[in-house]
Formats: C-alpha cells, sequence, structure tokens
C-alpha cells in the first residue's frame, strides 16, 4: 500500500488582524509534526484562501484571529461551499467569545482553539479532520 | 564601598559564611534545580556583595536624573509626579469612543488615547472594508468630523494625547485639523505618535504596517522632522519594544531590537541633517512588562544607562534632555490567561509594579479581560484601580528606584545589559536593523524565541497557573464579554462617511491629493501635505491610499 500522504493545513489569517505569533507557532509545530504546511502573511483575502484550498487540495484550513477577524469566518464557510470545497475542514484558534464560538460551529467550523490549548491537542485535530475529509472525499467517489 | 568585607579578617569571615551558607543550601530538598530567565540567563538562589560590590557606584548608576540615568530620568522620578496612567482605549464610532473616555478620565485616567478601528490601521476608510469587521476593535475615525466628535469637550491644549498612529500618520493629521478649528495653536498640542515605528510593524504584529518599508521609513522622517518645527511638544517617535515581545521575542532581544531600531531612525534623521539635541528629547519608547517581574525591571534599568550612552557617545548629543530614556509600558497581554481570567489581575499587578520599579512615565494596565473579548468597562476600570492602588495604597512611589543597590537586581541589570549589547553588536554586524529584518534574521530569532517558550509551557518546565498548573473546570460562559457596537450605529457611521465625502469641495480634496503624490514622488516633506489633505477635505483612507501608489503596499516577510 503507498504510504498515506501527511495531512495538509493552510494557517492563515484573515482580515486586518497581524497578531501571527500564534499562527507561527503553530505552523512552526504542525511542520515539526510531519504534515504538510501551507502558511500565508496576515491580511488573506477570502478568495484568495479559497484559490489556495483549491490549488493545494488542502484538508483543513486553520484561521488564526485574536481580534475580532473570526467574525469573517462564517463568509469563509459560505465561499468554501460555494466552490464546492465541503470537504476542507476548518479549525479556528485565537480569541473568539463564547457566543462567537456558538455561531461559527453552526457556520461549519469543525472546532475553536482558545488561549493555552496545547499545541498537540490541536495536531491531534488536524490529524482527525485530513481522515475525515479523506474518508469523505473516498465515500463520495 | 563594601568596608566591612574588604578588611582581611571580615573576608575570612564572609567566605566561612559563604561556605557554611552553600553547604547548607545544598543539602536542602528541591535546592539543586537549574533556574533561568527568559532571557536565559541562569539565576542564581543567593547573590552577595560578591557579585554585586557597589563600587564605581557614580558611573554605573549616579544620582536620579544624571547621567547615565540607571536610577532614573528625573531627579524626583515618582516621587515627585505619578506617571501617566494611560489607557489605551477604541471601541464602535466616536461618539462611543468620547463617552469611554470621559469615563476613564472621570476614574483618574491622566490622558488620552485613540486606538482606531483595524480598517483603519490597515489604511482604509469604513466604506472599502467587510462591515462585520468595523469598530469591534478600535474606533472608526476617517475624518475631521470624526475627530471632532471623538474629541469633543476634550481639552486638546491641556491633555496629552497618545494616538496608535503609524505611517502616515493621518491621526495626528486629523488631531492638528481639529485644534486649527477649534483655535488652539499647535505648540500647545502635547501627546505621541504611537505606533510610529514602522520596523517593529514589519517584523511583528503587522496590523500597522501600511506602507512598504521603505516609504514608511521616509515618512517617518519627515514626519519627525515636521512635528519638531511645527509641533513641538510632540513626540513624533515612539520606538516599539512590545511587539517584539508580544511576538515572542525574549525581554532581552525586544530591547535590543528597539534600540537597535531607534538608533536606525536617529542615523536617518542625522543624515537629514537634523540635530541629535533636537530630536533626540523627543524620542520615546514603549514596551511590553511581561511577568517575569525581576527580569522586567532589570531590563528597563539596563536599557536607560544603554540609551543615555547610545545618545551621548554614538550620537554626540550634548543635552541631557536627550539622554532620556523616556517610556510608555503595557502589561504583556500574551501572559494572561483564559483560564481562570480573574487571576489575570493579579498579572497585570505584578507586571505593572515591574515597570513601575522600571522607572516607566507612562502605564497601561490591561483589562483582566482582555483574552475573553475587547474589554468590558468594568474591567477597563480594574485596570485603572489596579494603578490607584499601587500608587495610593501600597506606597510604591516613596522611593525611587527602591530596587537599585539590591545585589541581584544591580547583577541582573548587568547582565541584561551585557545580553543586550551582543544582540545589538549581532544586528551592527548584520548591516543594523532595517538590512536585519529584510534579511528575516530579527523574526527568525522571534519565531525561535515563540517556539521554545510554547514548549517550556507544554512541557511544564515553565509553569502557567490554570494552564498547565492549577486548573480548574470552568464555564465558559460564566464571563460578560463586551458586546460589538450597534450594527445601527456602523450603518450610521457609513451614510455619515457618505454625506461628508458628498459634502465637502471634491476639487479641493483632489487638489490636496495629488499635492501629496507630489511631494511622496520627489523630496518635499510629506507630512504638511497630509494636514493640508485632512483640511481640504480628504478622508484617512484616501491619505493612504495615495501614498500607497506612491510609496508601495506594505507587505511583511513571512518567516515560518
Amino acid at each position: 500500500m503507498a504510504e498515506q500522504r501527511p495531512p495538509k493545513i493552510i494557517v492563515t489569517k484573515i482580515g486586518f488582524d497581524g497578531h501571527d505569533r500564534g499562527s507561527r507557532v503553530v505552523a512552526a509545530y504542525l511542520r515539526d509534526a510531519g504534515m504538510e504546511v501551507v502558511y500565508t502573511p496576515p491580511w488573506q483575502e477570502i478568495a484568495a484562501v479559497v484559490k489556495l484550498a483549491t490549488e493545494e487540495d488542502a484538508d483543513v484550513i486553520g484561521v488564526s484571529s485574536l481580534a475580532t477577524d473570526h467574525l469573517l469566518v462564517p463568509k469563509l464557510m459560505a465561499a468554501l461551499r460555494a466552490a464546492a470545497l465541503d470537504d476542507v475542514q476548518v479549525i479556528v484558534g485565537g480569541i473568539v467569545p463564547p457566543k462567537d464560538e456558538r455561531v461559527l460551529i453552526e457556520a461549519g467550523v469543525a472546532q475553536v482553539f482558545h488561549p493555552g490549548a496545547s499545541l498537540e491537542a490541536i495536531a491531534d485535530s488536524v490529524r482527525a479532520l485530513s481522515a475525515t475529509r479523506r474518508a469523505q472525499l473516498e465515500g463520495s467517489i | 564601598m563594601n568596608k566591612p568585607i574588604g578588611k582581611p579578617v571580615a573576608r575570612t569571615e564572609f567566605t566561612q559564611g559563604e561556605r557554611r551558607w552553600q553547604a547548607d543550601f545544598d543539602a536542602s530538598p528541591g535546592a539543586a534545580g537549574r533556574v533561568a530567565n527568559r532571557s536565559g540567563i541562569e539565576i542564581k538562589p543567593l547573590y552577595t556583595p560578591q557579585d554585586w560590590s557597589g563600587e564605581r557606584y557614580l558611573e554605573a548608576l549616579g544620582f536620579p536624573g544624571e547621567y547615565p540615568n540607571t536610577r532614573g530620568i528625573y531627579p524626583s522620578m515618582h516621587r515627585g509626579r505619578s506617571w501617566t496612567q494611560r489607557q489605551l482605549i477604541g471601541l464602535g464610532v466616536p461618539e462611543d469612543y468620547n463617552a469611554r473616555l470621559k469615563e476613564l478620565l472621570a476614574h483618574g485616567a491622566t490622558a488620552v488615547s485613540l486606538i482606531p478601528c483595524n480598517s483603519v490601521f490597515r489604511g482604509y476608510d469604513a466604506d472599502e472594508v467587510p462591515e462585520e469587521l468595523l469598530g469591534t476593535c478600535g474606533t472608526v475615525v476617517n475624518t475631521v468630523d470624526d475627530m471632532e466628535r471623538a474629541l469633543a469637550d476634550i481639552p486638546l491644549d491641556k491633555i496629552s494625547c497618545a494616538l496608535n498612529d503609524p505611517s502616515p500618520f493621518t491621526l495626528l493629521a486629523l488631531v492638528l485639523a481639529v485644534a486649527k478649528r477649534r483655535g488652539i495653536a499647535w505648540t500647545k498640542i502635547t501627546g505621541t505618535s504611537n505606533q510610529s515605528d514602522c520596523i517593529s510593524h514589519y517584523v511583528a504584529n503587522h496590523m500597522f504596517f501600511r506602507l512598504a518599508l521603505q516609504g514608511a521609513r521616509r515618512v517617518l522622517t519627515d514626519h519627525i522632522a515636521f512635528c519638531n518645527a511645527q509641533v513641538p511638544g510632540w513626540n513624533p517617535l515612539s520606538v516599539v519594544g512590545q511587539h517584539m515581545q508580544q511576538a515572542g521575542a525574549t525581554p532581552a532581544e525586544a530591547m535590543a531590537f528597539t534600540l537597535a531600531s531607534a538608533i536606525q531612525y536617529a542615523e536617518d534623521c542625522q543624515a537629514r541633517g537634523m540635530d541629535p539635541d533636537v530630536f533626540l528629547p523627543r524620542v520615546t519608547f514603549f514596551f511590553d512588562i511581561s511577568v517575569s517581574f525581576f527580569e522586567e525591571v532589570a531590563k528597563f534599568r539596563a536599557a536607560r544607562r544603554l540609551w543615555a550612552r547610545i545618545a551621548r557617545e554614538r550620537f554626540g548629543a550634548r543635552d541631557p534632555k536627550a539622554w532620556r530614556f523616556k517610556f510608555h509600558a503595557q502589561s504583556s497581554g500574551v501572559d494572561l490567561t483564559r483560564q481562570q481570567p480573574l487571576n489575570n489581575i493579579a498579572r497585570v499587578a505584578v507586571q505593572a509594579m515591574a515597570g513601575i520599579f522600571g522607572g516607566l512615565q507612562s502605564l497601561h494596565t490591561d483589562s483582566y479581560d482582555e483574552v475573553v473579548s475587547v474589554p468590558t468597562a468594568e474591567a477597563a476600570r480594574i485596570a485603572v484601580a489596579t494603578q490607584n492602588i499601587l500608587r495610593e495604597e501600597a506606597h510604591l512611589t516613596d522611593v525611587i528606584d527602591p530596587l537599585g543597590g539590591s545585589y541581584y537586581v544591580e547583577t541582573l541589570t548587568d547582565q541584561m545589559q551585557e545580553k543586550i549589547e551582543a544582540i545589538i553588536a549581532r544586528i551592527d554586524a548584520a548591516g543594523g536593523m532595517y538590512a536585519a529584518v529584510g534579511q528575516g534574521l530579527v523574526q527568525r530569532m522571534i519565531g525561535d524565541s515563540a517556539f521554545a517558550f510554547q514548549q517550556r509551557v507544554e512541557r511544564g518546565e515553565d509553569t502557567v497557573v490554570g494552564v498547565n498548573a492549577y486548573q480548574t473546570e470552568e464555564d465558559p460562559n460564566a464571563y460578560t464579554v463586551l458586546e460589538y457596537p450597534a450594527r445601527e450605529r456602523i450603518a450610521a457611521q457609513l451614510i455619515r462617511l457618505r454625506a461628508y465625502k458628498a459634502q465637502r469641495s471634491n476639487g479641493a480634496a483632489t487638489k490636496a491629493l495629488d499635492a501629496l503624490a507630489r511631494a511622496a514622488q520627489g523630496t518635499e516633506n510629506v507630512m504638511a501635505r497630509i494636514v493640508d489633505a485632512t483640511e481640504a477635505g480628504a478622508t484617512h483612507g484616501e491619505i493612504c491610499a495615495c501614498l500607497r501608489r506612491e510609496l508601495g503596499f506594505g507587505q511583511p516577510l513571512a518567516v515560518v
């Protein structure tokens, strides 16, 4: 059997915030953990993230938000659906008030990580979500 | 100094005593572990006159207000005058900001600060961006009318005003336009352009990075020259260590990068023919205060001494005012935890104490709920009260530099200085900060330190209460979070912006923007043209767009 391709994740920031400590640390950790990481600078347009997800065939998109940019994530989810990328799993990390977390989950976000979340927990989640996505894709063929 | 141990008999007694203690210490359970601070300096269990003898007191420390200013930049320090209590605020529309501002002033804050909306930071007007993000993280201010409303009833000639206002400094231009409307002379306007340090935005917290690095660099030098001449009470340059420390730089790294940046800015001013005795007294600094208490105190004391030397020896400044290391500091948000968030009140108090003992001039204490949402009014009130308690109940300010002379603090101050100087030497060797950040050197050092710190926390080597120790089950809904501004208010703000643009003379605004573009293409000072443009009715977003076209759009280097 061919060796399983490692999970592939886009680590990005949408909106205006520029605090990138979290996204850099998480990206470095996931890369060191053997995953394929596509890292973008902050301020990505939603359309650009969707395009990147298509081109890269990413399993997971990780959005880091420290200053209310998570409010744009429902738009990202809609754009992914419109591009027929429902299978791509989205996780959000950063400062997300509980009420907003519920909105994000309802919009289809798989998981929200808050300050203090461990890197290993994030890595485990990305592995599991990546497996979920690949199982979905295989099931749909 | 140290006469007692200088005598032969006393020295023998000292050595015997030290040996006795060492043996007892070694026999104590748990005493063997190595301890190092965040900057990587190994910390001993005990410091004595063997570590710091107090010799060369005048050369190393001196008296407060005297070179090299180690003990403080003013003779009376906080005993004479309190630090400025400057809480960062910004929310919603200009009226929301104005109401919160008046509330904070009533509770003891003594200066104004303005955090604009993230859309403003990135250089856009409200009508250019997704509506969801307007006013959620700062105040929407685009026009002179907006600034007029934001500062309604605030006496601009009497209160110092700190603007989070990166290059091209549109907020200052709007404040100057408001002052002119109110008939207040610009010579009476005091305050600081926070976020003028473009290098720090290129390296970390990129949200303030609007123009390409070299374009921002040119506008900054113009801005310093303009303010020195036209708004002499204004501090046009605040060099920021905070972003880099928040991004993960160790306290020593953050301080070294900041001083290395300040060196570049001063070199640029000198290259323009400006006099260090004129521009250096108006240079200020802005730092993060982590919860690593003694390390932070030592960081500030070391930097004060280093900067005095840099100003005097490297730049040849003769005026003692030019040697003063004036700084604002903010308690570190990165140290705050979402777990058991009320614990953050204790963390902020410790951070604030470190800053006070470090000799700061201005302080922002974080609200405990910053890790949950944009601060609520109640949490912001507690943050201000924390400062009042430390000053007026705990009497931290009765004695100037009260930790000075501690064997430990003085040793650590020397060690932090060595560490900072070594990093500055590395930056100098790379060709200065602009070259070092262009190569990604600084970004990689910060990324490595951030990663190492996180790993220490994950391995449990560094304790974070509530996160990797003393955890409890918590209800995430137990804390009130700030409501975002009502959508109707944002919608009304957008209508106002449209009306503003419709009512102004488009011809005058266009003409002023053309003049700005020409200034940017040539060598004329652009800052004067930016102020002209705001007075002619041009908006913040239009000015930024003009300079983005002429000087390039800000994109940071992506380094992982």
